[in-house]
């Protein structure tokens, strides 16, 4: 198969980009997508040009790294991850537009590669059980039945790979400090922390400089691993209840926006 | 060089109790003056620095992904260990260890390997306490199921996610830190030598892989907790990343690397499709336990496999070993595998691959159930293959994916560099010549959360004078690491460090791969050394060495696997027996299993380096066996 790709390219953060056409041609439509562009760079490499920077690791959907915006979306065409993105997927001859996240809060730092340490530090912030390594409960006193595992497990899947906020018009994390706190907050063991949670994950998304959210779903549209919005209901309500005991001092943006 | 492995005195079920009775303590209060470095924030990593953190210590933690979150452990599917016995079918912590031990073909420490399987259940508990969200029965227990090499149910599971919930609650609990302050993550950061003084690991060299500056860090104790090397094959089910420098820059300083020929070719992946290919992907063990192995009797039989009947099927696990079948461990299922399609019953458009077929499952549990146990496997496959597993069987060959062997550590997990720890896949540990399904996790979990953070502490515990990063090691190492990646950048050559890594995979596979025997394993440090020297006559690496620079940092990788592998074969060739993983084929049984020779090789053969022109020196551990009577793996 033969393709004109448009790529960013971008030397530095908070330098200008612009795109950078290139051909390529007798690709396999088995290759996984970053296998053509691991294809231009070794052309790239003969031909002594500067070779295309972006992230990957594990290339089978689990890690989040990859993090590329095809033809506008994020990741892809087809709602699952860039690694898992096929040439197949496309058409013969076409021209694909390859962009990095575009989101204040996931700065470019070259070509295709941003930074996302902000869902970090949302995590950081309360996306935890406060236990330390030790002697610990059988896990059998605190029975979870199946169907709330399941519900768990539907959240806790989420890769953090930013392509929610890279969707989401008003840049909102959402759908990921949801899917967070939906995990932790359905759990025995998570009840303890469950109100400050909510609390501080929030504070921190709105530090952080994330936006509200306004009921687009673009971010469960494009989520790899099928995040469904009932997370966000969940994060409303759970940060409502914990603060109806304990006023915020100025509304976060989930709500005022 | 006598070995040491420091394996305390009295029965081996009070060795690490008595171990733990007696190792130095640090007071809390002195804790926050001394700092560790813990390199990789995988399973083993990251539950270390958590755990170091926890206890007051001043942890840096390193990893070249964007987050910690990222380390290959997130990876794993199918499940961990532990010896709860839920099910009630009588398991305990000596089955577990004699599970291992046999697996692992009579090669590794029963002392270890004992303390791993009393600690599995801990890892268990600490995990659900983290929120770990694993399967559970109708009535809200944990539920478990049964994994390669063992007659009982003691693997526990989150769906086919295992290994990204147990490292979402090691990443959590290591944020927990953070926030705490005790513990500094750094992320994309790529530690490139370690620092030696007075004879001791004081610290580490590291890259800021978006800045490009090299940065030096002491610390009272360095902890390796950098995975594998199984990418030395190229093509494997690691990710991308996964690297033997943190651990190949040590043994160049020094530390011993043992064992490096144990390799293990993992018997479920996804054949080979094209040249282009970057890594290969792993469908979960787990999918034996109801999917029949099989290929054509005959050969060049290409009916559709729904098309060929029963007697003309030729399930070889089942009718070769009786007793597991389709459960039979890795190293025997991939062996047998390439056995059949040696003699050309191969299936697939390349002759490699064999089925994986649920019709027998469906037919007998119903779709729904199977669909319960394996969804996103099924899913997964068929996304990568375009075909549905429910309708057609899956294809499957053995891929590299996991290494057994690794930097040399005593019981204290202590490399021989003194204060230089290595802990998880890094370390040679105590999966002997062969590892079973789902004892990875385990062992990586139990290292970081159980053993090293007492036995760091055990180091940290004596006193020593304060090291700057002004000292004269500091100096040394750093310009070390700089003209290593000026001589990158200086070939100025044409072809990308991914075509010599390809061209070198292909040889350590095929030389060194699934059968191996002296002539080609010869012939394999010729080509290596031949591809090592092209290597550096032709790489071409992009300018500019204080930026992001991807194609820098796989240059880097690729120049320590072109040494690791030479190692490789090496060992490979010196261990004139075939145990586990390492078939050589002039030793095998007269029906084709392998032939051990416990006289002259139950023994660890632990490397020390000499150089890069100068040939490995080996020196061997010998192991014992008191509890686990030697004896012939039978899985017949
Ligand atoms: C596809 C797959 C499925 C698997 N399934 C299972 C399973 O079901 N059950 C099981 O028990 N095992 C399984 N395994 C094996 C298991 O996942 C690994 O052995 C285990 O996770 C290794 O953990 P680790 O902490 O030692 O290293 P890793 O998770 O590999 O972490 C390595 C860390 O080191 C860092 N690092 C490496 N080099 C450097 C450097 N130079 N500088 C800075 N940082 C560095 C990385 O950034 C990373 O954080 C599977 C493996 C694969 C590939
Ligand atoms: S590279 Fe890991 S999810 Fe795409």
């Amino acid at each position: 198969m033969n393709f004109k790709l448009e790529i960013w390219r971008q030397f530095e953060s908070g330098q200008d980009g612009a795109f950078e056409t290139f051909e390529v041609s007798g690709i396999d439509p088995e290759a996984s997508f970053l296998e053509m562009l691991d294809q231009l760079n070794e052309r790239l490499s003969h031909e002594k040009r500067r070779t295309v920077a972006f992230d990957s690791d594990c290339r089978e959907g689990i890690c989040g790294s990859c993090s590329l915006v095809i033809d506008g979306n994020p990741h892809g065409p087809r709602q699952v991850t860039s690694c898992q993105t096929y040439m197949r997927d496309f058409i013969d001859g076409a021209t694909i537009k390859v962009e990095p996240y575009r989101s204040t809060t996931l700065p470019v730092i070259r070509d295709l590669v941003t930074d996302r340490s902000a869902l970090d530090r949302v995590i950081e912030a309360g996306g935890y059980i406060s236990t330390t390594t030790g002697p610990q409960p059988d896990p059998n006193a605190m029975l979870v039945a199946p169907d709330v595992q399941e519900e768990v497990m539907d959240a806790a899947i989420c890769i953090g790979c930013g392509a929610c906020v890279a969707a989401c018009p008003n840049g909102a994390a959402m759908l990921f400090t949801g899917a967070k706190v939906t995990h932790l907050n359905l759990l025995p063991q998570g009840q303890p922390e469950r109100e400050s949670r909510a609390i501080s994950m929030v504070n921190q998304m709105d530090e952080e400089g994330f936006g509200g959210c306004t009921n687009y779903g673009e971010c469960a549209r494009v989520c790899p691993q099928e995040i469904s919005l009932d997370v966000i209901g969940m994060l409303n309500r759970e940060y409502r209840k914990a603060t109806v005991k304990k006023k915020p001092k100025a509304p976060p943006k989930m709500l005022t926006q | 060089m006598k070995l040491h492995a420091k394996i305390p005195d009295g029965p081996i079920e009070h060795k690490w109790r008595t171990w733990l009775d007696a190792h130095k303590l640090v007071g809390p209060r002195n804790r926050a003056g001394k700092n560790v470095i813990v390199i990789g924030t995988g399973l083993a990593g990251g539950a270390a620095a958590a755990t170091l953190g926890a206890h007051g210590f001043k942890v840096k933690s390193f990893c070249f992904q964007d987050s910690p979150r990222r380390a290959h452990s997130i990876a794993a599917q199918g499940g961990i260990n532990a010896t709860k016995d839920f099910a009630n079918e009588g398991d305990s912590t000596r089955r577990l260890f004699a599970d291992t031990i046999k697996g692992g073909d009579f090669r590794s420490r029963e002392a270890n390997v004992w303390r791993l399987a009393e600690l599995s259940e801990n890892i268990i508990d600490q995990a659900v306490a983290q929120g770990v969200p694993f399967n559970r029965e109708y009535g809200g227990q944990l539920a478990t199921r049964s994994f390669g090499g063992v007659l009982v149910q003691r693997t526990f599971y989150s769906r086919g996610q295992t290994g990204q919930q147990l490292l979402l609650g090691a990443y959590q609990a290591l944020e927990h830190q953070v926030a705490a302050g005790n513990v500094s993550v750094h992320s994309r950061h790529e530690m490139l030598d370690i620092v030696i003084v007075d004879g001791e690991a004081r610290g580490v060299i590291v890259r800021d892989l978006v800045t490009g500056e090299i940065e030096r860090h002491a610390a009272e104790a360095v902890v390796l907790a950098s995975g594998g090397y199984t990418n030395v094959y190229y093509l494997s089910t690691n990710a991308m990343g996964s690297n033997v420098t943190a651990t190949w820059r040590a043994h160049r300083h020094g530390a011993l690397m043992a064992n490096p020929c144990f390799t293990q070719i993992h018997p479920t992946c996804i054949p080979q499709s094209g040249e282009y290919q970057s890594k290969l992907t792993l469908m979960s063990e787990s999918l034996r336990n109801d999917g029949r192995i099989w290929v054509p009797r005959k050969s060049g039989d290409d009916r559709r496999p729904a098309d060929i009947p029963e007697p003309e099927r030729l399930y070889f696990l089942e009718e070769r070993y009786p007793a597991f079948g389709n459960l039979a461990p890795r190293d025997i299922a991939s062996r047998a595998a390439k056995v059949v399609c040696d003699e050309g019953l191969g299936v697939g458009g390349t002759g490699r691959g064999v089925y994986l077929d649920f019709r027998d499952a469906i037919e007998q549990h119903g779709r729904e159930v199977i669909q319960d146990r394996y969804q996103n496997l099924f899913e997964m496959y068929e996304r990568i293959t375009g075909e549905n597993p429910y309708e057609t069987p899956m294809m499957i060959y053995p891929a590299p994916h996991y290494a057994m062997g690794g930097l040399w550590v005593d019981y204290e997990l202590q490399t021989t560099i003194p204060g230089l720890f290595a802990i998880g896949e890094a370390n040679f540990s105590d999966h002997g010549a062969n590892r079973l399904g789902a004892s990875a996790l385990m062992q990586a979990l139990a290292d970081g959360y159980f053993i090293a953070p007492h036995t760091v502490t055990n180091h940290m515990a004596a006193k020593r004078g304060e090291v700057s990063t002004s000292d004269s090691a500091f100096d040394a190492a750093q310009d070390d690491v700089e003209s290593h990646i000026a001589a990158l950048v200086d070939v100025g050559g044409s072809r990308s460090a991914q075509e010599f890594h390809r061209e070198m995979g292909n040889v350590m596979l095929d030389k060194c791969g699934m059968a191996r025997n002296a002539e080609g394993l010869n012939e394999a440090l010729c080509k290596v050394r031949e591809i090592k020297d092209e290597f550096w006559r032709d790489l071409r690496v992009d300018p500019g060495v204080e930026e992001l620079n991807q194609s820098l940092e796989y240059a880097n990788r690729v120049s320590d696997f072109l040494e690791m592998g030479e190692l490789l074969c090496h060992d490979a060739l010196r261990r004139e027996e075939s145990c586990g993983g390492h078939f050589r084929e002039e030793y095998e049984t007269e029906d084709g299993e392998a032939l051990r020779d416990d006289e002259n090789f139950a023994k660890v053969t632990a490397w020390q380096y000499q150089g890069e022109k100068g040939d490995p020196i080996p020196h061997d551990e010998q192991l014992d066996f008191e509890e686990v009577k030697l004896a012939t793996r039978s899985y017949k």
